[in-house]
């Protein structure tokens, strides 16, 4: 648990917000990998008692900060987005599980990393860490308008992006699985966060195509590291926390397909 | 320095401040965060007879100041615990008390029997006011008779310290106390959650799989409070007191009432290191307000 300063608040858009945050006192952030999230305190807001569990977006080692997406959804993310630069925030961190790295010995490995709303927060983290160990991902990040597409910058530096949109304002007009990339290039692992649907969508694509996938879900919880038991998820291993077995699965122990 | 310790009839604490069963899993889950071994005791997840799988998914709703769950006492078993988490928590120098919750008396009474021999387990709450499992649980803790009948199967059968955990879902709390004190409890902890329900308006559907649940949090601290200072006044065992403690204020305030000792329930999930926080903050109100013992607090409400 660290008490933390905002260093950065920055509006995406109509809803999405980037806050970049550090340790108040002089220590480092512990290590953390991608899939992890934290549960942030909100202050002051009369209908919010629980803190709010946020995945984490990005790492910055060299300068000591953690980067945060955050969609303004509610009164406690409303809280959390509006925290000003110097605003401190209390931040239970890391929890959770990661996504699974491959071998460095398979660097062929094709890996599709997709993404859906703020559910694209996580794969920046995982991209940037499968670029690191010497992996080239592919990112397809879907969301209603080119509006709810966010950081595009940042994922292109590291991996090829392809996009879609509802509306067609962007990229291919339709859903992530509808996207023609899946009918012309083959993967050997998928990795993906978003709303429900998309993911149980995705997880369906990945099943009939056998491609090793991995979800991230963000089922509702109370405290974030294994004590309230509320935020189960039904697996083939009977139930499991989503804060503390997950919040990565692998669809082979998710029962979706019943 | 002012005494901390007190006692549980037989059962000397090192401090009054403990965890609640349901919210502190079984102590591993904060070793990260706080020394577990300054606890006065740690109140271990609700144990059944046999394995629980709980309730479905949606288990919680957040309210305002507070939240209600439906966990529905998910638990591997009392043999689980005993093979298999006991020997992991132990040696925690600080007391491990089980929560025990069944459908029947028969379930209490067996599930009982296999924590007696445990050296490290000097006490069980008995959970008889469970409001999220369909049969037992608050069913026995709601009326005086049903109460008074599974209290007196497990105290014929267990010779510890017999916690009984009290539901605050009935029309008189007091007539309880006094029913499973009248068969050999040794105290009475209360109050467990108070059923409520949480809507969905949009979707115009229930927020919880199991429509009602246990509510919890700083809301129903005023209810539990004044619960308290009405057990106090009626039995003349020791009382636990519980019920959306997040601060030492309101854990003086339990004491005033009439608390022997406190738990520390829904505040752990925001924050895990609270139970210390409190600890800190009765020992430093005890040394301003010149106290040689907290024992020297209980029930010393002035009115």
């Amino acid at each position: 648990m660290l008490d933390m300063i905002v260093r950065s608040n920055e509006q995406l858009n109509y809803h999405n917000y980037l806050l970049k945050v550090t340790p108040v006192t002089n220590v480092q952030l512990p290590e953390m990998n991608p899939g992890n999230f934290v549960q942030i305190e909100v202050k002051d807001s009369v209908n919010t008692f629980l803190r709010r569990p946020i995945s984490v977006n990005f790492l910055d080692k060299q300068k000591n900060e953690m980067w945060l997406l955050v969609q303004d959804i509610g009164e406690g993310t409303h809280h959390i987005c509006q925290t000003k630069e110097n605003d401190q925030l209390n931040i239970i961190l890391p929890l959770g599980n990661s996504f699974t790295i491959p071998s460095n010995l398979d660097l062929e490995r094709r890996l599709l990393l997709i993404g859906g709303g703020v559910g694209t927060a996580p794969m920046l983290f995982l991209g940037k860490i499968l670029k690191d160990k010497g992996f080239y991902p592919t990112f397809l990040l879907g969301g209603r308008s080119s509006q709810d597409l966010l950081q595009l910058d940042d994922f292109e530096e590291i991996g090829t992006v392809y996009c879609t949109t509802e509306d067609g304002t962007k990229g291919e007009q339709g859903f992530v699985t509808d996207h023609t990339i899946l009918n012309h290039q083959h993967f050997d692992q998928i990795y993906t966060c978003g709303p429900k649907p998309m993911m149980m969508a995705v997880a369906k694509y990945a099943r009939e195509n056998e491609i090793e996938c991995e979800v991230s879900l963000e089922n509702l919880m109370a405290c974030g590291f294994g004590a309230c038991l509320c935020c189960i998820e039904k697996t083939t291993k009977g139930n499991l926390c989503t804060c503390t077995d997950g919040p990565v699965f692998n669809i082979k122990d998710l029962l979706w397909h019943n | 320095m002012a005494q901390l310790n007190v006692k549980i009839n037989n059962l000397e604490l090192k401090n009054p401040v403990m965890t609640a069963s349901g919210t502190f899993g079984y102590g591993t889950e904060y070793s990260d965060f706080i020394d577990l071994k300054r606890l006065g005791g740690i109140f271990v997840k609700g144990t059944t007879l046999e394995p629980r799988e709980g309730n479905a998914y949606p288990r919680m709703a957040e309210t305002a100041s507070g939240m209600l769950n439906a966990v529905g006492l998910q638990n591997k078993g009392v043999n689980y615990f005993v093979n298999h988490i006991y020997p992991n928590i132990k040696d925690f120098e600080t007391h491990i008390i089980v929560n025990v919750s069944g459908s029947t008396i028969d379930d209490y009474v067996a599930c009982t029997e296999k924590l007696i021999d445990l050296e490290k387990v000097p006490a069980i709450e008995l959970n008889i006011s469970c409001p999220n499992v369909k049969e037992g649980g608050m069913a026995f803790g709601t009326s005086c008779k049903s109460a008074a009948e599974v209290v007196k199967a497990v105290r014929s059968v267990y010779p510890k310290t017999l916690i009984v955990k009290l539901s605050p879902n009935v029309t008189d709390i007091s007539e309880i106390a006094l029913a499973v004190e009248s068969e050999g409890a040794d105290s009475v902890s209360l109050v467990n959650t108070f059923l409520g329900m949480a809507i969905d308006a949009e979707k115009r559907t229930p927020k919880l799989s199991t429509i009602t649940g246990g509510l919890s949090g700083p809301c129903i601290k005023p209810i539990a409070l004044r619960m308290v200072w009405e057990v106090f006044h009626a039995v003349k065992i020791p009382i636990i007191g519980m019920g959306g403690i997040c601060n030492w204020q309101d854990a003086i305030e339990f004491i005033l009432a009439g608390a022997t000792a406190i738990e520390i329930g829904t505040y752990n999930f925001i924050d895990p290191t609270v139970s210390i926080k409190i600890l800190e903050g009765i020992e430093n109100y005890l040394e301003r307000h010149h106290f040689n013992s907290v024992t020297d607090l209980i029930g010393q409400l002035e009115v």
